[in-house]
């Protein structure tokens, strides 16, 4: 199977790993996956308080070139987007940007799922 | 092989065809074009002289008739042609027949559909390390038991089954005794008779041979075995497998197993070296790295390991363009399920999604062991900074008590 340039990329060189401090209200983690399916996605926002827009964003994933991929990805979208706009991210427009092929489109599903979790986490800090 | 930069640890997939071999092959393309059923011209004649020494050449190999070979297209072949064969010779005696889960899925599912034709399968469990129960092997006979079908060596593991063993209770009981012994035959010593197998499924492919022909070993005396053919036409192979012979292969097939019979002490002698250069290298560059299946009963160029809270096939990902190895772990289906046989072992799902098999070969050489080393090495650190598994495990959390959202 080949993959893309784009998803070779983001592989090799993985953009924004890292871990962000959970404990903090400005803060959301989502946490989805599972270590016996082969995937689990760690992914974090930071919100900017006076603009409401996510100013940082950090992931550890545990899978395949395509999981690892689709989460650098989606941490480099989510960087200066408001939350609305974050919660709009499709799944298959990271399917599309990096070209996943058939079977590998559950990794952008726990992507958009690991973006979701986050915000709600954030959301229900701060209600 | 191949290119300079390219590694190849996945013999136990296929082997590169020796070259002693391709040579053998050439003539048989075009000089010599005969077709070894045809009887009335010398351009038979001469194809046939060429499978009836190739015949001998993997007879010697395996201590046994060169009658007692038949020529299949493969071991896929073989083993359907033993199990369905045995099954359908042998109806009026029983039904039953007793194999592995742990078994090639050529058997499995050659099984599934003697149990569609009305046949009784048991499927049973191995051991941690991989090997049968004899005991309860034994305990799964019945009065219709026909035919017990056990691997002499795991594709995934290298572990080997106590063949010696396996052949004494069915002697005792009197069942037929099949092996697929595809990965053994050729890189250990495989004589049938002395273990009391009476079908034997193999592969030239597999022990440096050209891909496209496999055999089946059928037992001529005591007892006469008998199969039922599952290819009709012609008659070939004494009416067992109809099908103009592959000749070009099959003298292939010849002189890799004689090459074999030469070499493969030597070769595996040299081979398990490196394996335990490789595997004690790993064990003393990184943590949490897991050797799956018996180490003491296991092919000598065969690894499968484990690097915990890495994904097997991510971490391939971080060398194949380098080195070529085959991953425990199947994240390309909707299921997600990793290797069934590392499953049948015991292991959690996420060891067997963290595990690589590395199969080494003739022409495997130690620099590329020592390059393998330093790159999956590597590979295994690069994926582990980017884990939230491994991070957690690091801060003490455990695992299993955390609520995984599984998808």
């Amino acid at each position: 199977m080949a993959y893309s340039e784009k998803l070779i990329e983001h592989f090799n060189h993985p953009k924004n790993v890292g871990t962000l401090d959970k404990s903090k209200n400005t803060v959301g983690t989502g946490l989805v996956g599972a270590p016996e399916c082969g995937d689990v996605m760690r992914l974090q926002i930071e919100v900017d308080e006076e603009s409401g827009m996510i100013k940082d964003a950090k992931f550890k994933t545990f899978g395949c070139g395509s999981a690892i991929a689709s989460s650098s990805l989606a941490t480099e979208w989510l960087k200066g987007k408001s939350i609305d706009e974050a919660l709009a991210i499709d799944n298959m427009a990271i399917v599309e940007e990096l070209a996943l092929p058939p079977v590998k489109i559950h990794c952008s599903v726990l992507a958009e799922d690991a973006i979701k979790s986050a915000i709600a986490d954030y959301k229900s800090k701060n209600a | 092989m191949g290119s300079d930069k390219l590694i190849y640890l996945d013999n136990n997939s296929t082997t590169p065809c020796d070259p002693r071999a391709v040579e053998a092959m050439l003539p048989y393309f075009h000089q010599i074009p005969g077709n070894a059923a045809s009887r009335n011209h010398p351009f038979g004649w001469q194809a046939e002289e060429a499978v009836d020494y190739a015949r001998e050449q993997i007879s010697n190999l395996l201590a046994v008739e060169s009658k007692e070979i038949i020529f299949t297209s493969g071991a896929t072949e073989a083993d359907n042609l033993a199990i369905k064969g045995v099954f359908e010779m042998y109806s009026r005696k029983g039904n039953h027949i007793i194999t592995l889960k742990t078994e090639h899925k050529a058997v499995l599912d050659a099984c599934k559909k003697v149990e569609k034709m009305g046949g009784d399968v048991t499927y049973l469990d191995v051991k941690r390390d991989g090997l049968v129960d004899l005991a309860a092997l034994e305990a799964a006979i019945t009065d219709k038991t026909v035919l017990i079908s056990i691997m002499w060596a795991n594709n995934e593991t290298g572990v080997i089954q106590p063949m010696k063993e396996i052949g004494e209770i069915c002697e005792k009981h009197g069942v037929l005794f099949m092996s697929d012994a595809t990965q053994a035959v050729g890189k250990i010593k495989t004589h049938p008779k002395e273990l009391g197998i009476h079908l034997m499924a193999f592969t030239a492919h597999k022990m440096y041979g050209p891909k496209g022909v496999g055999a089946l070993f059928v037992n001529r005396k005591n007892p006469r075995v008998k199969v039922t053919s599952q290819m009709d036409g012609g008659g070939h192979e004494r009416g067992m497998r109809s099908g103009t012979l592959n000749v070009p292969g099959i003298v292939g097939f010849g002189k890799a197993a004689e090459i074999a019979m030469q070499e493969m002490e030597a070769d595996a002698a040299r081979l398990s070296v490196l394996r335990d250069k490789l595997e004690n290298a790993f064990k003393e560059n990184l943590e949490e790295v897991y050797v799956n299946g018996n180490v003491e009963h296991r092919m000598p160029h065969v690894a499968n390991i484990s690097f915990k809270h890495v994904e097997g096939e991510g971490l391939m990902m971080t060398f194949n363009q380098n080195i070529a190895v085959s991953s425990g772990s199947a994240c390309t289906s909707a299921s997600l399920e990793p290797s069934y046989v590392l499953i049948a072992l015991g292991l959690g799902d996420d060891l067997a999604h963290s595990s690589l098999r590395f199969s080494l070969g003739r022409f495997t050489t130690e620099e590329e062991i020592d390059r393998t080393i330093e790159m999956i090495s590597k590979g295994v650190n690069h994926m582990r900074d980017l884990s939230p598994i491994w991070e957690m495990f690091k801060e003490g959390i455990d695992l299993d008590a955390v609520e995984w959202s599984e998808h």
